[in-house]
């Protein structure tokens, strides 16, 4: 019964709705949704990362610049334009996505390292845009996002926030499931392990990972998006290298190419840093030695190595 | 017109002149053998007809298409279908999706009906499934339909690369050396798996190291040296000529060859 229900393709989502509804009776306090929701927006932006990373093996170590993109979307196109912040959530994930189109088709032909550097590259590229292009970003302070409005209801407090990034979560795993169990995911599995042997098979490689490139940017944008609306600020923080390795780390913690995992790497990496806080200076060290620990123990990744264990024990 | 027709292929690496001005016919349910010394030049011309690798001269046609400097991809949009030396398997994927992946060509899905999990999507599993179970049953793989490739012996993955290659439903189908690290029944299984896949009408072209076997299935023998024709014909015409006896196989290959052909 439990080993049918761990190879059910729409398990994941059960378990996730599951936590989504508990959390609020576990932890019944505005701090703890707000961290809750910030956990599920930064998971939307890793499953962005577990399709491209975890299904087709093409690394970005610049996603977070379209997180960027689309937080900015949701600042600018009100603000300047006048437009309805939902309606730039949308546009912000079609600009990543187009962006990604174009950038992508030159990028992807890279392999391994030099795949990296250059993703590393456009993402830096991308924080300084919004960096200096001080008219329209606010520069370093960055610049306040107007609040949403949807159907005259104001989107605001913890709670609001806590389902309608739960809500983006699950649909955003939704899709992340059907690509993985679909011809399409077979393909990106395919040309993980041989390009070669994929492209033999038919498979358009460079068309395929461009695919996976743009479904990437368009998740990261929607969090992005979100994760503004949600401070009612967005930085250039938001687009930082930094938050570019975050997103990695959270896909290869919670496990490579699992649709759980990339929630589980996400609360890994947003709430530990907030209960670690009680060590003051000594914080970030021990956050680094955590995950040095969790990699070297669990290299497969915390959901896959459970999930292998659990399967064992069952059979 | 034939099947497959290469004519006059070269190209070199850095000055080494890896294949100079080979060409060969391929008809359909013709096995089609391609032998020789190491470095002779064998996988350099498979890679040159199957587009890894793009000529410095001469051209590759099928059905009278031609073909030369096409993309790998766009070549199996076209019926040709390889198997590799080093073996080229989706080691994460179960041996059914290993095939299932050949299916590709077949599978009439779109990017949004995957995303959103339309039934067209699930539709096309289960096709692609069925057709696949199919395929690792000709192979004689049945039994291990849902192991994990990358646990599975050597002689299991090269039958495997044959039903992923076979899942593309080709007209040509290459096969570099299918036979290589097989013990005796295994090439058995793989010498009659050959045959028949001729006999359905397809062409296939072999580059084998096992002579029993080379002079046993093929219609016609290609002899490499130094990525040079040496001779082309009937198995038979092949072992008795001199050019090959002595350049490659040598008084004791010569001697072998005999007591395969006995």
């Amino acid at each position: 019964m439990l080993g049918r229900l761990l190879r059910a393709r729409y398990a994941t989502l059960f378990l996730l709705a599951a936590i989504m509804i508990a959390v609020p009776y576990l932890a019944p306090s505005a701090f703890y949704l707000r961290v809750a929701a910030v956990v599920w927006v930064f998971a939307l932006a890793a499953l962005g990362l577990t399709i491209l990373m975890g299904y087709a093996g093409q690394v970005s170590l610049g996603h977070a610049g379209f997180l960027g993109l689309g937080g900015y979307a949701v600042a600018i196109g009100p603000a300047r334009f006048g437009l309805d912040p939902v309606l730039c959530l949308f546009l912000g994930a079609a600009l990543a996505g187009a962006l990604a189109f174009l950038v992508g088709r030159p990028i992807l032909r890279l392999k391994g390292y030099y795949l990296a550097i250059a993703t590393l590259g456009f993402g830096v590229i991308l924080a300084l845009v919004f960096h200096s292009e001080s008219d329209w970003t606010g520069g370093p302070d960055g610049m306040a996002v107007a609040r949403v409005t949807v159907f005259g209801t104001r989107l605001a407090g913890a709670a609001t926030w806590y389902w309608v990034t739960a809500g983006a979560l699950l649909i955003g795993a939704f899709l992340a499931l059907n690509i993985e169990a679909s011809p399409t995911g077979r393909a990106l599995k395919a040309l993980h392990d041989s390009e070669v042997a994929a492209a033999g098979a038919g498979i358009d490689v460079g068309r395929k990972k461009l695919a996976a490139f743009v479904i990437g940017a368009i998740y990261a944008a929607f969090a992005g998006g979100l994760l503004a609306a949600m401070n009612g600020l967005i930085t250039p923080d938001a687009a930082s290298f930094m938050h570019s390795i975050e997103l990695v780390a959270m896909v290869i913690i919670g496990g490579l190419g699992s649709v759980l995992g990339a929630v589980v790497g996400a609360a890994f990496l947003v709430v530990l840093p907030q209960a670690l806080t009680v060590l003051q200076e000594y914080e970030q060290a021990v956050l680094g030695l955590l995950i040095m620990v969790f990699m070297i123990f669990l290299p497969a990744g915390i959901v896959p190595t459970l999930r292998k264990w659990l399967l064992e024990r069952l059979s | 017109m034939s099947l497959l027709a290469v004519e006059d292929l070269g190209i070199s690496f850095g000055g080494v002149i890896a294949v100079d001005g080979v060409g060969f016919r391929v008809e359909p349910g013709q096995v089609f053998s391609i032998i020789g010394p190491n470095g002779a030049g064998k996988t350099t011309l498979f890679n040159l007809v199957t587009g890894i690798y793009t000529p410095h001269r001469g051209r590759v046609t099928m059905a009278g298409e031609t073909l030369t400097g096409l993309a790998p991809h766009l070549l199996a949009r076209r019926g040709m279908s390889r198997t590799f030396q080093n073996l080229q398997i989706f080691f994460r994927m179960t041996a059914l999706e290993n095939v299932m992946v050949g299916r590709h060509l077949s599978e009439r899905t779109s990017l949004l009906s995957d995303l959103f999990g339309l039934p067209a999507s699930s539709r096309q599993n289960r096709a692609t499934r069925d057709a696949a179970r199919v395929l690792l049953e000709r192979v004689g793989l049945g039994a291990v339909a849902d192991t994990l490739a990358g646990a599975l012996p050597y002689g299991a993955l090269k039958r495997l690369e044959i039903a992923r290659a076979l899942a593309a439903e080709p007209k040509v189908l290459l096969l570099d050396e299918p036979a290589a690290g097989c013990n005796a029944v295994e090439t058995e299984a793989i010498d009659h798996l050959i045959a028949d896949i001729a006999k359905s009408g397809v062409g296939v072209v072999l580059i084998e190291h096992d002579m029993k076997l080379v002079m046993k299935i093929s219609d016609r023998v290609l002899v490499l040296a130094q990525g040079r024709r040496l001779a082309e014909g009937p198995p038979r015409d092949v072992r008795e000529n001199p050019d090959v006896i002595a350049a490659y196989l040598g008084d004791h290959g010569a001697r072998e060859a005999d007591r395969a052909g006995a």
